[in-house]
């Protein structure tokens, strides 16, 4: 950075006596969710009192404030990566083309509440829940019929699963096999970051340890045979939905990221040989500069743990790879065209913060899961920004602001400050499993509700600036209880025509694998080539490991 | 020298808040827990993935005075009428009210299988605390 002009600096004692007193003393105070006051100006001074402006740096150089690679959008845009899923894989597989003519450049695949908790479709407990808030996965023979003659090469995808993520990993990864792609440069994603499950999402199947165990034979295998893939997506997004303040999000990510890679580290691996495969999920609403600043600040700063703490020689174990874009707990019911509105400006941050890979939520969120035009306008949001607002031209264009970069600095503080909290208390997994995190947040997101509800934190559409509409029909996606009945009858098939024996041995190795504390992934991958069944492999591993029995914390 | 006499307020109701079916949405269920506790109701939270059958044993077990349901996966109208059975099969008369990501359209449908009321997506934690306050009066 250069030497800044000194002969016009202005510094904050000059700022407060040229604003005239009467109108300082009326402002009223402007205080962030994060705690961080905001003044009415910044200046130069700001920088330097919150950091160093040295950390600014350069883009693709440590410790990446501006952007983990030197050209970003300037070389190639985010990748745009629409959560779907519904019904059967039929139907997920026509959505997905639709997705992808109408210029979607990743895949995100729902999965409904049966798969994601390890119950097959003819389960008593799925009735009523197959195919509904995602596509049904039963066998291999699902994953066969969805990814169907699409090139898992130019288009990669991202399973959103996290209970049941061995099992569908395991699938994904025979698929690929069997359509002939090669694992060694195969990129994709699994969501697999259990610990977050047990403090909001709440798909969780096994106690937490053997949970975390899971995760870590996942990390380990792909680091060894899948080395493109992300194995883990850790999440600060449903912590923040859960009532997370934006810098505990990050404090809380960043302890689990931090947990998953101790772990694996455990397991005899170096960390330059699975940290540059770790990726995160964070949530954008709220105020549009703490936001930025939020993730500038926190990218610095997973950069500077990874090299300091745990010794990285790869500029790439360093970088925070992130997808981000979608925040529910932003959108409304009422007026819900607002909500486009507001994934625009939640489009726009997650574009100024460097993200690697977008998606938004679409506006029929309170309702249902997306219409295909809901989908559509979320395509077009991220497009329009894309090709019209020149968001792509250059890089990081707000690195050097005042504020920005005060705020990115005030943010690192506050969030390495929220995780020596947590490291005080014993760590992240001891306050998960003592319910310590669930108490905090669910209080907050108890008092910042009722902060909306009283009319103390605008919210518009709702508390201010409201229409009473009369009755309105909002298109909802709907839910084809055929598509269960199919979907039980094509599960059934597969058990008539797979060959039983070879099914019994497989899941005997997994027990087997799993009592002697062996990594899981080869013994699962084999069950799954013989069309074993997520309910199957899942009941193999409760009969080891047990369920969990959630402690009541709230 | 000031003595100062505490009046133990009795809690006005008994609510069982529960989570049934596989559904894992549990900040509204907990937002509303926290809101009938700061208001005086007494409350048991069932905790997720529990049945309708789990839940109405829980509440006999408890005595409780009223039942809240919390679904958000859009599987209520299956539930609520399963929770009818159940009511009906262990003799239970209490009120059990449904809450979460809940339509409009289908409020009519809700209080059909049984439900004293039904409160879609929208709704405010006032209207609920309203709710439980004209139930503590009835009793």
């Amino acid at each position: 950075m250069g030497t800044p002009d000194t002969t016009k600096s202005v510094n904050q004692n000059e700022v407060k006596n040229l604003m005239s007193n009467s109108t300082k003393k009326d402002l009223p105070k402007v205080i962030l969710e994060s705690g961080i006051e905001v003044n009415p100006l910044y200046t130069q001074d700001d920088i330097e009192r919150t950091g160093s402006v040295a950390d600014i740096g350069k883009p693709g150089e440590y410790p990446f404030t501006r952007g983990i690679h030197p050209l970003m959008y300037r070389k190639r845009p985010f990748t745009m990566r629409q959560y779907a899923g519904f019904g059967t894989p039929t139907e997920t597989h026509e959505r997905f083309l639709y997705l992808i003519s109408q210029g979607q450049t990743g895949l995100n695949v729902a999965f409904d509440l049966p798969t994601q908790t390890g119950l097959d479709s003819d389960d008593p407990r799925a009735e009523g829940e197959v195919g509904r808030v995602g596509m049904s996965v039963d066998t291999l023979a699902d994953f066969e019929e969805v990814f169907k003659g699409i090139n898992l090469d130019d288009i990669t995808v991202s399973l959103t699963i996290n209970g049941s993520a061995i099992v569908l990993v395991a699938m994904y990864l025979a698929m690929a096999q069997e359509y002939a792609f090669d694992l060694s440069n195969l990129r994709g994603t699994a969501q697999n970051d259990i610990l977050k499950e047990f403090i909001g999402r709440g798909t969780w199947i096994f106690p937490v340890e053997p949970s975390v165990k899971l995760v870590i034979d996942i990390i380990e295998y792909c680091a060894k045979e899948v080395p493109k893939y992300s194995p883990v997506s850790v999440c600060g997004y449903h912590i923040r939905e859960s009532g997370a303040n934006p810098v505990q999000e990050m404090a809380y990510a960043f302890c689990i990221a931090k947990a998953y890679t101790d772990e694996t580290l455990k397991r005899g691996l170096t960390i330059d040989e699975f940290a540059s495969r770790l990726s995160f999920n964070f949530d954008i609403h709220g105020n549009l500069f703490e936001q930025i600043a939020k993730f500038r600040g926190a990218r610095r700063l997973w950069a500077k743990i990874i090299k300091e703490q745990y010794r990285a020689s790869d500029e790439s174990s360093c970088w925070l790879r992130m997808i981000a874009g979608g925040g529910g707990g932003g959108l409304t019911k009422e007026q819900p065209e607002n909500n486009i509105i507001r994934s625009a400006y939640y489009a726009l941050i997650s574009a100024l913060s460097g993200t690697q890979t977008m998606a938004l939520c679409s506006y029929d969120e309170a309702y249902t899961i997306p219409t295909e035009k809901a989908a559509e306008i979320s395509l077009r949001t991220m497009q329009i920004l894309i090709h019209e607002m020149g968001i792509c031209d250059t890089v990081d264009p707000l690195g050097g602001s005042y504020y920005v970069e005060t705020l990115s600095n005030q943010m690192e503080n506050a969030i390495v400050k929220e995780m020596e909290e947590v490291d005080a208390k014993g760590g992240i997994v001891k306050a998960i499993a003592f319910g310590e995190i669930q108490k905090a947040i669910s209080r907050q997101a108890y008092l910042r509700e009722k902060a909306i509800q009283d009319g103390a934190v605008p919210k518009v559409g709702v508390n201010i600036h409201r229409t009473e509409e009369t009755a309105r029909t909002v298109e909802f996606h709907p839910y084809n209880e055929d598509n269960a009945k199919k979907q039980v009858e094509k599960l059934r098939k597969v058990k008539r025509t797979r060959n039983s024996a070879q099914v019994e041995e497989a899941l005997a190795r997994i027990k087997k694998d799993a009592e002697t504390n062996l990594n899981l992934m080869p013994a699962v991958i084999e069950a799954v080539k013989a069309y074993a069944t997520v309910g199957e492999i899942s009941q193999t591993l409760k009969d080891v490991y047990g369920e969990y029995q959630e402690p009541i914390y709230f | 020298m000031i003595l100062t006499v505490k009046i133990m307020k009795s809690k006005k109701l008994k609510i069982l808040l529960g989570k049934p079916g596989l559904d894992g949405h549990d900040v509204g269920v907990k937002v509303l827990a926290h809101a009938l506790i700061d208001n005086g109701f007494e409350v048991i939270y069932t905790g997720l993935r529990k049945t309708i059958e789990e839940i109405v044993q829980k509440a006999k077990d408890n005595k409780v005075d009223v039942i809240g349901l919390s679904i958000l996966s859009g599987t209520h109208l299956v539930l609520c009428q399963q929770m009818n059975e159940a009511m009906k099969k262990a003799g239970l008369t209490i009120p059990w009210i449904v809450g979460g990501n809940i339509p409009d359209n289908d409020v009519e449908a809700i209080i059909a299988a049984g439900a004293a009321a039904a409160f879609p997506t929208g709704t405010t934690i006032e209207a609920v605390i309203n709710y439980c306050d004209e139930l503590a009066e009835k009793k």
